[in-house]
C-alpha cells in the first residue's frame, strides 16, 4: 500500500467518528501487508488463502485424547484374547514388542467390555460409548493406526508435528499457515483442554519454526478465556476505546513520517484485539443456545459439563470461521485401574462427542468440518500391574490402535484396517500417523508434499519424508 | 505479440541457447563445474559415486552410469540433470543454472567435451566452489566517490555497492533516534534523561555502552537462543533445572569481559579437557547440558541418550558452522557436502560425554557454606535417625541391585530401578556405589529419592507408617535453610566411552560401521594432537585460521541484530541452499577484523555501531522502495520491533521499576493463574518471585519449556528446543492484548505516571508530557501529538470523573499535592498509551 492510498482510506474515515461508531471496522486489516512472507497475500498472515486443490472440509476439530485410550476396550474387540487371559504370550510373539514399562512376560488381559454392532454399518463399538454407538454411521473407524513412538511426549509430538522431537510446527499451525482463517475476530487455531495437562504441553499446538502467529491459542477454563482478554482492573470499554483511538492517532503520524507498513499492521492488530475483546465473550455466552442443545451436550450436568462446554464451543467457533479447534482431554493413560479410569473418561466425553457430530450435522456444518478422534498411540493386550495391590491396567502400544474420522470428505459408516487377533500389530491396511496427517491436509485442500517451510536450509513439511493420502477413508 | 513475432522470438531464444561461439573448458565449463558441482562431486566427496573434477572420472560417471558422452549431449546424464529432463532430480540442488550456462554444457559436449590438460588433474575445487567454504581473505577496501560519508571501512563496502547501483545512502537519523537506537541495540535499555542531555559524542557513547554490564545482558539472549538455554528439561516431565542459570551467568560475564571468541568457543566445547581447567571452564561446558532431557517413565534411556548426542552435534554445527548436520542422519546430505559418515563422525565427538553437576561457588559463598556444614550434617543425621531412614534404605538398596540383575522378576522393582536413572541424574551409578564411597550430595539425592519412592515397593499402609512424607519435608526444609554454594551443570569424559557407529537408517539402535571422531571431509582437515581427535582438537579446529565458516557465521549473526537481517540472510544456513552474502567483501573483511582483533566480539560491535551505515535514517525512500524493497543494499536503516526481553526491559526502565541486578538465578514474575497448569499433570509450579526480583530483566525470567512465560511467547520467544539463530518479529493481536491488559504492564504504566508526577512536581501538562515523551521516546512530542494527548487527557478525566473510586484504583497513591484523583489516573492512561505506541515497541 502506498502512502497515498493509506491517506485516502484515512480521510474516508474520521477517527473521531469511528470512536462514536465503535472500532469494529475491518478496513485496515485488509489493506495492510504483513510480515513479508511472500506466500501470504495482503490482508494479514491469517487472511483466508486459497487451497492447493478444492477442499472437502473447511475446518478441523481434533478431539485429541491424550494419554492413549485403550482400543481393545473401545473400538477393536478381541474375543481371541479370552483364551489367553491370565497367561503370558509365547516369547516368539512378543519379542519384537516395544513396551514402555512392562516386560514381554506380562500376562494377557482380555477386555471385559461388551461390543454391539451399531447402525446400518454394523460397526462394533464398546458399551462404554453408548452415545457414539448412536452415530456409528457417521464415523470412519480406523483400527490399524501405527506410530513410531512408545512414550507420551514423543508420541504426541509425532501425532501433532510428524516428528518425535519437539520444535516442529503442529498440524493446526500448518493448516493456518497454509489456509489462513475465515474468522476476522477470533484466532485461527484455538486449543481447549479438559482433565489434566497433556504430556506434550504447549508443544502440542506450537508453531515450531513457523511465525508464532500460527501457534494455537489456548482458550482457558478459568480467568480470561484468552490471556489478557479483559481490560485491566478499573478500565472500562469506553476507556479502552479512547486509548486505542489515541494510540491510532499517534501511530498514524509515525506511519506518515516513516512510511513503514508495519505500523499500519500493528494498528490493525490493536483493532482486532479490541474486537476480540467483544467477540470472545460473545463466543462463550451460551444464552442464545436453546436448552435442548445444552442438554444434548450434557452442559450443566456432571460429569459431562466441562467437555460438553468445550464441544459446544468448538461448534460455535467453527460457525464463526475458526480454522482449527483442538480439544485436548487428558489423560487416558490407564496403566492401572483401567476399567474405572476408562469408564470415567468415557462418561465424561462420550455424550458430548456424539452431540457434537449430531449438532454439526443438523446445522449442515458436518459436511464442511472434519472431525478427528484419537490419542498418540494405543494400549497393550498385556496387563500391567504397576504397584503392589493395584488393579490391572495396560501399557503403551504403538503398533496397532484405533482412531476415527467424521465429516467433510470422509466416508462414514465404515471400518478401515484391522489388527491381528492378539492385538499385537496392525494386520490389514496399516495407517501411519503420517498417512493420517497427509489425509487431513488433503481433505482441507492442501498437498502435504507441497505445504513446506524452509528452515535451516531444508524445506520441512508436516509429514516429514513420508505419508500418503489414505483413499479408503475418503467419500 | 503476433504469431510471427512469437516464432521469431522463439527462434532467437533457441539461437541464444545454442550459441555457436566455441565454448572453452578453462573459461566456461571449468569455472561452472567448480562453482556448482565439485563440492559434492569432487576430491573430498563423490556423492552418488560421481566425480566431476577429472575428465576420466567424469566420463566414467557415477552409480547411475556415464555422466558425459562426448559428442552426444542427448546421452549425457550430466546435461539431463542440469535440465531436469526425464524426471531426474535437477542439479545443482541450490537452483538450476541459467539457460545460457546449460547451453554452454550442451555445446561443449557436442564439440567432444575437450578437457584441457592444465585442469585435468583435479584441482578445480581449490579456490573455487561454494563461497562459504572458500578461505577467508581480508579483501581490499573498495574506493568510493563520496569519501566524506565513510566513517569506517564498513561504509566503503556498503557505499561502493550503492554507488555502483547509482544510489545514495540515507541521511543520518535524527539525534534522538540515534541515541535511542544505540542504547537499545547495545544494552537493551533506553537512554535515561541524563543521557539525552549528554551531547552528541556517539563514538564515545558506543565505548561507554560496550563497557557497561548491560551489554552482556542484552547480547546474552542471542547466544542463549542459539544454544537453546532453558530452566527446565523439556518433554513430558519438564523438570526444573535449578542450576541452569549458572551457565547463563557465565555467558553474561564472558560477553562483558569481551572474552575472545576462540576462548569462548574452547571453554564451551572442551572446557573440561583444557589443561588445568578451572571451575569457570567447567561451568562453560554447561553448553552441552542445554539439551532437552526426556524423563518420561518408560523411555528407553539409550534411545534418548543417542538423541542427546545427535542434538549436541547438530547444535555445534548450526551455531559455529552455520550448517545443518541432521539432514545427513539417515542419508548423505541432499544439498550440502556432508555424508552420512561425516554426520556420525561429528556425533562421535560427543558420544563420550557424561553429565555431572558441580559446585561452582560465586564469590562470598564458600565461607558461610563451610561454617554451617557440620551443623547441617548433624541435623540431617538426626532426621534420618528419627525416621529410621537408613535402616530401611539398606535392604531397599540391596533389593534394587538384585532387581537390576533379575529383570522381569518383580515388576514394581523393575520399574523402580528403571526410572531411578530417569529422575536422578546418574542415580543407578550412585546406588551401585557403596554408601561410604558416595559424595555427600550423591547420598542426599539418593536418600531423598528413596524417601519419596519407597511407596512404589510397599503397600500404602506400610508407606504411611514410615512417616517418610514428613521426613522429606524436613530434609527439604534443612536444605533450604542451609547456606549452600551455587552449583553448575557440566560434563566430563566418560571413563569408558561407548563406541560410535554409523546408524544407517538413522535409528538409535541400527548400528552400522564403527566410526571415530572427525569433521566433514569437505571442510579443512582437523589436525589432532593424537591418533584420534578430541573435543579439544575440535574446539581448536572451529576457531582455526583455516576454518572458513566460524568467523563468517559469528559476525553475520551480530550484523543481523543491527540491521534486521544478516549479510547472509539465512544466518542459520551457510550451506548450498543458503543465500549468498549481499556484500561478500564486507562479510570477509569483518570476519578478518574479528579474527585479527584476537576474536574480540566487542570490536565487531564497535565497528558496526560507529559506522555511517548504522547511523542512517530508517525512513523508507521512494527510490529505494522500488529498487531494493528488502534493503539488501543497505541504503537505509530499518525499523525493528524490539525483542521480547528488550521490550520488557525498556518498559520497566522508563517506568522506573527495573531492578538492575546483573546475573544470578532465574526469577518468576507475575503470570496469570492457569498458565503453568497447562503443563503435564499440572505438575509445573510457578512460585511468583517476591519483592524486587519481579522487576528484573527479561533474560532472567525462568524459562519453562512446556509452559513458557506468556509475554515471552507472545513476542516470539516461544521455544528454546533447537538452535535458533534468528527470531521472528511477528505482529499479532495477542501482543496488543498483552501490552494493553497484562497487569504487569498496567503496573508499569502506573509506575510511569508516578514517576512523571514525582519528577515534575507542580508543572504544566506540557512540561509533564515532555518528560513522558523524553523518557519513552527520547524526544519531545510534536504539536499534533500534544493535541492528541491533551484530547485524551481531557476525555479520560471526563470518563473518570463519573467514578472517582475507579480513578483511585488506577492510581492508588497519594496524588502529588492535588485532591482530584482523575488527573493522576489520566497520567496512568497516558503512560499506557506511550508503552503501546509503535515507536516505543520499535527500534527506529
Amino acid at each position: 500500500m502506498t502512502l497515498e492510498t493509506y491517506r485516502a482510506v484515512r480521510t474516508r474515515r474520521s477517527f473521531l467518528d469511528s470512536c462514536a461508531a465503535g472500532l469494529g471496522t475491518l478496513g485496515l486489516a485488509h489493506l495492510v501487508g504483513t510480515e513479508g512472507r511472500t506466500a501470504v497475500a495482503d490482508g494479514g498472515p491469517l487472511a483466508a488463502r486459497p487451497p492447493h486443490h478444492p477442499a472437502k472440509a473447511k475446518n478441523l476439530i481434533f478431539l485429541f485424547m491424550a494419554g492413549a485410550p485403550s482400543q481393545m476396550d473401545l473400538f477393536d474387540p478381541k474375543p481371541g484374547l479370552k483364551k489367553w487371559h491370565g497367561e503370558p504370550l509365547p516369547p516368539s510373539l512378543t519379542k519384537a514388542l516395544k513396551l514402555a514399562f512392562i516386560k514381554p512376560t506380562a500376562k494377557v488381559l482380555a477386555s471385559p467390555r461388551e461390543f454391539s454392532r451399531c447402525g446400518r454399518s454394523g460397526t462394533e463399538i464398546s458399551d462404554y460409548l453408548p452415545a457414539l454407538q448412536r452415530v456409528a454411521d457417521e464415523i470412519c473407524l480406523v483400527r490399524s493406526m501405527q506410530t513410531d513412538q512408545v512414550n507420551h511426549h514423543p508420541g504426541q509430538s509425532m501425532l501433532m508435528s510428524g516428528s518425535p522431537l519437539v520444535g516442529r510446527p503442529t498440524v493446526g499451525a500448518w493448516l493456518t499457515y497454509g489456509l489462513g482463517s475465515e474468522s476476522q475476530d477470533l484466532p485461527g487455531f484455538v486449543v481447549l483442554s479438559s482433565g489434566r495437562g497433556a504430556s506434550g504441553g504447549s508443544s502440542n499446538f506450537s508453531s515450531g519454526f513457523l511465525p508464532s502467529t500460527y501457534a494455537g491459542v489456548p482458550l482457558r477454563r478459568s480467568g480470561d478465556p484468552i490471556l489478557y482478554l479483559s481490560n485491566p482492573d478499573g478500565v472500562s470499554r469506553q476507556s479502552q476505546q479512547l486509548s486505542i483511538e489515541t494510540l491510532r492517532r499517534l501511530n498514524e503520524e509515525n506511519l506518515e513520517r516513516s512510511g513503514d507498513r508495519q505500523i499500519a499492521s500493528r494498528m490493525a492488530s490493536y483493532e482486532l484485539a479490541f474486537r476480540m475483546q467483544a467477540s470472545a465473550p460473545e463466543l462463550l455466552d451460551f444464552a442464545d443456545e436453546p436448552q435442548a442443545t445444552k442438554d444434548l451436550y450434557g452442559i450443566g450436568q456432571e460429569p459431562t459439563h466441562a467437555y460438553g462446554t468445550n464441544c459446544l464451543l468448538a461448534r460455535r467457533m467453527v460457525e464463526r470461521g475458526v480454522r482449527v479447534v483442538m480439544l485436548t482431554h487428558a489423560s487416558w493413560d490407564d496403566h492401572t485401574n483401567l476399567d474405572e479410569g476408562l469408564r470415567k473418561n468415557c462418561e465424561t466425553t462420550d455424550r458430548p462427542v456424539a452431540a457434537l457430530l449430531e449438532d454439526l450435522k443438523r446445522r449442515g456444518l458436518l459436511d464442511e468440518t472434519l472431525v478427528a478422534w484419537g490419542g498418540e498411540f494405543g494400549r497393550t493386550s498385556l496387563g500391567q500391574l504397576k504397584h503392589v495391590g493395584d488393579k490391572v491396567g495396560r501399557d503403551h502400544h504403538p503398533n496397532g490402535f484405533s482412531m476415527w474420522l467424521a465429516g467433510g470428505g470422509i466416508r462414514g459408516g465404515q471400518v478401515v484396517g484391522s489388527t491381528d487377533e492378539l492385538a499385537l500389530a496392525a494386520a490389514e491396511d496399516p495407517v501411519h500417523v503420517h498417512d493420517l496427517q497427509a489425509t487431513i491436509l488433503h481433505l482441507m485442500g492442501l498437498d502435504h508434499e507441497r505445504l513446506t517451510y524452509r528452515h535451516q536450509g531444508r524445506d520441512f513439511r508436516l509429514t516429514d519424508v513420508s505419508g500418503r493420502v489414505v483413499s479408503k477413508l475418503l467419500a | 505479440m503476433n504469431g510471427r513475432a512469437l516464432a521469431l522470438s522463439a527462434l532467437m531464444a533457441v539461437l541464444a541457447v545454442q550459441a555457436p561461439a566455441a565454448v572453452s573448458f578453462s573459461e566456461d565449463i571449468g569455472p561452472l563445474l567448480a562453482q556448482h558441482c565439485v563440492i559434492c562431486h569432487g576430491e573430498a566427496l563423490q556423492q552418488n559415486g560421481l566425480r566431476l573434477d577429472r575428465r576420466e572420472d567424469a566420463l566414467r560417471g557415477g552409480h547411475s552410469g556415464p555422466a558425459i558422452v562426448p559428442g552426444v549431449p542427448a546421452a549425457s546424464a550430466l546435461l539431463k540433470r542440469l535440465e531436469g529432463a526425464d524426471g531426474l532430480a535437477r542439479m545443482p540442488p541450490g537452483g538450476p543454472l541459467a539457460a545460457s550456462d546449460i547451453g554452454k554444457f550442451r555445446s561443449w559436449i557436442d564439440a567432444g567435451a575437450r578437457w584441457e590438460a592444465a585442469a585435468a588433474e583435479g584441482d578445480l575445487a581449490r579456490d573455487a566452489g561454494h563461497w562459504a567454504f572458500r578461505p577467508i581473505r581480508g579483501p581490499a577496501v573498495p574506493e568510493v566517490r563520496d569519501r566524506k560519508w565513510v566513517r569506517n571501512p564498513i561504509d566503503s563496502f556498503v557505499l561502493a555497492r550503492l554507488e555502483r547501483e547509482g544510489l545514495a545512502p540515507s541521511p543520518e537519523a535524527a539525534a534522538h533516534t540515534l541515541l535511542r537506537r544505540t542504547f537499545l541495540d547495545l544494552t537493551g535499555l533506553p537512554p535515561a534523561p541524563a543521557d539525552l542531555a549528554a551531547g552528541s559524542d556517539l563514538d564515545g557513547l558506543v565505548d561507554r555502552l560496550l563497557d557497561s554490564e548491560q551489554f552482556g545482558e542484552r547480547w546474552a539472549s542471542l547466544w542463549l537462543d542459539q544454544v537453546r538455554y532453558a530452566d527446565s528439561d523439556g518433554y513430558e516431565k519438564d523438570s526444573v533445572r535449578p542450576h541452569a542459570w549458572r551457565y547463563r551467568h557465565w555467558v553474561i560475564q564472558a560477553l562483558n569481559r569481551d572474552m575472545p571468541f576462540d576462548r569462548f568457543t574452547l571453554d564451551q566445547i572442551a572446557g573440561d579437557l583444557a589443561p588445568g581447567s578451572t571451575v569457570e571452564q567447567l561451568v562453560a561446558t554447561g553448553f552441552y547440558r542445554n539439551t532437552l532431557k526426556n524423563r518420561e517413565g518408560g523411555v528407553n534411556v539409550e534411545e534418548f541418550r543417542f538423541e542427546e548426542v545427535a542434538d549436541r552435534a547438530s547444535t555445534v554445527a548450526t551455531v559455529w558452522l552455520g550448517l545443518s548436520l541432521e539432514c545427513a542422519r539417515c542419508h548423505d546430505h541432499k544439498y550440502d557436502p556432508i555424508t552420512q559418515a561425516d554426520h556420525y563422525r561429528m556425533l562421535a565427538f560427543f558420544n563420550e560425554l557424561d553429565e555431572v553437576d558441580i559446585d561452582a561457588p560465586l564469590p562470598g559463598e564458600t565461607g558461610p557454606f563451610l561454617a554451617a556444614k557440620p551443623e547441617f550434617d548433624r541435623q540431617l543425621e538426626e532426621v534420618y535417625g528419627r525416621f529410621r531412614v537408613k535402616e530401611l534404605m539398606g535392604p531397599w538398596e540391596e533389593k534394587m541391585l538384585w532387581a537390576s540383575r533379575n529383570p522381569g522378576a518383580e515388576h514394581e522393582w523393575d520399574t523402580s530401578w528403571d526410572i531411578l536413572d530417569l529422575y536422578v541424574d546418574d542415580g543407578q551409578r550412585i546406588l551401585q556405589t557403596p554408601p561410604s564411597a558416595r559424595l555427600w550430595r550423591e547420598d542426599l539425592v539418593l536418600t531423598e529419592w528413596f524417601l519419596r519412592n519407597y511407596s512404589r515397593v510397599t503397600s500404602k499402609e506400610e508407606y504411611e507408617a514410615t512417616g517418610f512424607r514428613d521426613a522429606v519435608e524436613e530434609v527439604h526444609a534443612l536444605v533450604d535453610e542451609f547456606p549452600d554454594v551455587s552449583r553448575a551443570r557440566a560434563v566430563q569424559t566418560a571413563a569408558r566411552p561407548p563406541r560410535s557407529h554409523v546408524h544407517p537408517s538413522g535409528a538409535w539402535d541400527d548400528l552400522g560401521a564403527e566410526v571415530s571422531a572427525g569433521v566433514p571431509a569437505s571442510l579443512p582437515p582437523l589436525r589432532g594432537s593424537g591418533p584420534s581427535p578430541t573435543r579439544l582438537d575440535l574446539a581448536r579446529w572451529l576457531v582455526s585460521r583455516e576454518n572458513p565458516l566460524t568467523a563468517r557465521v559469528a559476525v553475520n549473526r551480530v550484523w543481523q541484530e543491527y540491521f534486521g537481517r544478516g549479510l547472509v540472510s539465512t544466518s542459520d544456513n551457510f550451506g548450498l541452499r543458503g543465500d549468498p552474502p549481499s556484500h561478500p567483501g564486507l562479510l570477509d573483511w569483518l570476519a578478518t577484523e574479528f579474527i585479527e582483533s584476537g576474536w574480540s566480539v566487542k570490536h565487531v560491535h564497535r565497528l558496526i555501531a560507529t559506522s555511517a551505515t548504522y547511523r542512517q535514517s530508517s525512513r523508507l525512500r521512494a527510490d529505494l522502495g522500488e529498487r531494493d524493497p528488502g534493503n539488501r543494499l543497505l541504503g537505509r536503516q530499518v525499523r525493528l520491533r524490539l525483542p521480547a526481553e528488550t521490550l520488557r526491559d525498556a518498559s520497566l526502565s522508563v517506568a522506573g521499576l527495573l531492578y538492575p541486578k546483573v546475573g544470578g538465578r532465574s526469577v518468576r514474575p507475575r503470570q496469570p493463574q492457569g498458565v503453568a497448569e497447562l503443563g503435564y499433570g499440572s505438575s509445573v509450579k510457578w512460585a511468583e518471585s517476591r519483592g524486587r526480583d519481579r522487576y528484573r530483566r527479561g533474560l532472567y525470567i525462568h524459562f519453562q519449556r512446556t509452559t513458557p512465560y506468556p509475554f515471552l511467547a507472545n513476542f516470539d520467544l516461544q521455544e528454546r528446543n533447537v538452535a535458533r539463530c534468528a527470531r521472528n518479529r511477528s505482529n499479532t493481536p495477542l501482543q496488543a492484548l498483552n501490552l494493553l491488559n497484562d497487569p504487569v504492564f498496567f503496573e508499569m504504566a502506573r509506575g510511569l505516571a508516578y514517576r512523571i508526577l514525582r519528577e515534575t512536581p507542580r508543572q504544566s501538562f506540557d512540561a509533564r508530557l515532555d518528560r513522558a515523551f523524553g523518557l519513552c521516546l527520547a524526544r519531545r512530542p510534536t504539536s499534533s501529538e500534544r493535541v492528541a494527548m491533551l484530547d485524551y487527557f481531557v476525555r479520560q478525566r471526563a470518563l473518570l470523573e463519573e467514578d472517582e473510586e475507579t480513578a483511585r484504583r488506577w492510581f492508588p497513591f497519594e496524588p502529588a499535592g492535588a485532591g482530584d484523583p482523575t488527573a493522576p489516573a489520566a497520567w496512568v492512561g497516558i503512560g499506557r498509551i506511550l508503552l503501546n505506541m509503535d515507536e516505543f515497541v520499535t527500534r527506529e
